[in-house]
């Protein structure tokens, strides 16, 4: 340790602050009683669209400078979308795509 | 009961499986930096954000100014601004539990509470309760025992937090498939990776959710049944 236990705890204590205001944020500003129209139309639309921005988030760093930079995570994806649109079984697509992701990055490339 | 915390467990098991490596691997880190494992549970238990703790360990190192700190914080996470949207009147209606909701917002629960899906005989209010402690309860425990017993686990677990985007992956086609307009994932993924494109892969989430939300606000018309927007008034 370099810094000092009360650093430390301080440093502690100011990401965990901000994390939960940031996340408390929403409930801060909309504190009323009713919301207002666009709110409750944006948090019905909105999970869709930052689904759809997390899967971006896990496959932002895939590059095509060689294929173990990409095939990997983009046919394991692949493979799991099919798997779920085959089967509906939410565990069979997330364990098999992550089992056939596991078999690519540790034995194919 | 018994059978929401069974609905519970199995829920949230994807988010056990992918906080696997990224947990122990957490807490040997943590043990390196000389922070033993009470540090790290204290870490995990009250900021519980990964991405943030792993950043945290380079605030550790010294020499960074707790204003740095601060701002720091606040932009790695500035996506978390956006989920509690969805959830306002949800969580207002579970009393005070709505604290450890908000507290328990992580990308992880963010996605198991938009795909909640309940069977006969499960309690909403618990299933979502219970979801999130489970899940805080998994990040906390394995980061201390990664402190404790290092990442010894008898087989090779390289990638086996791709479950995290398999999740992900399997309710946005559940979303996709119970939806009456597709349009916000169109939004929501173009956005993001034309946001990649301009500000590079490290920064590009809290624009490319800025551009979503404006584009969703935009477009109210062409996205939200007609029925709905009549009802509502």
């Amino acid at each position: 340790m370099t810094l000092s236990i009360m650093q430390s705890i301080l440093i502690i204590a100011i990401c965990a602050g901000c994390t939960f205001l940031e996340r408390a944020f929403p409930f801060l500003v909309f504190r009323g009683n009713e919301l207002p129209d666009v709110i409750k139309y944006l948090g019905k639309a909105l999970p869709m669209a930052i689904m759809a921005t997390l899967v971006v988030y896990c496959l932002k760093d895939t590059t095509f400078t060689a294929p173990s930079a990409f095939a990997p995570q983009l046919m394991a994806a692949a493979i799991t979308a099919l798997l779920h649109i085959w089967r509906r079984n939410t565990m069979l697509s997330i364990f098999g795509g992550t089992i056939v992701y596991m078999l690519l990055v540790q034995a194919v490339f | 009961m018994k059978k929401t915390l069974r609905y519970a467990i199995k829920h949230s098991s994807p988010i056990f499986i992918s906080f696997i490596p990224v947990a122990l691997a957490y807490g040997v880190l943590m043990q390196n930096a000389g922070y033993n494992f009470i540090w790290t549970g204290a870490c995990s238990l009250f900021v519980l954000a990964g991405s943030l703790q792993y950043l945290m360990m380079t605030f550790f190192a010294g020499g960074v100014s707790l204003i740095t700190v601060a701002v720091m914080a606040l932009l790695l996470n500035s996506r978390h601004i956006f989920y509690g949207l969805s959830f306002i009147e949800k969580f207002r209606s579970f009393g005070p539990w709505k604290y450890f909701l908000i507290y328990s917002l992580t990308d992880e629960n963010y996605s198991l509470h938009c795909s909640h899906d309940f069977p006969e005989g499960i309690n909403e209010k618990w299933a979502y309760i219970l979801t999130a402690a489970l899940t805080v309860a998994y990040w906390v425990i394995l980061s201390i025992l990664g402190a404790l017993i290092g990442t010894v686990i008898p087989f090779d677990t390289t990638g086996i937090d791709f479950a995290l985007t398999a999740l992900f992956i399997v309710i946005l086609i559940e979303q996709i498939k119970t939806a009456d307009n597709r349009l916000p994932a169109w939004i929501g993924g173009i956005s993001s990776i034309v946001c990649i494109l301009i500000f590079g892969a490290a920064n590009f989430i809290l624009p490319a959710l800025v551009i979503t939300v404006a584009l969703l606000s935009i477009l109210r018309s062409r996205i939200e049944p007609k029925t709905e927007r009549e009802g509502m008034k």
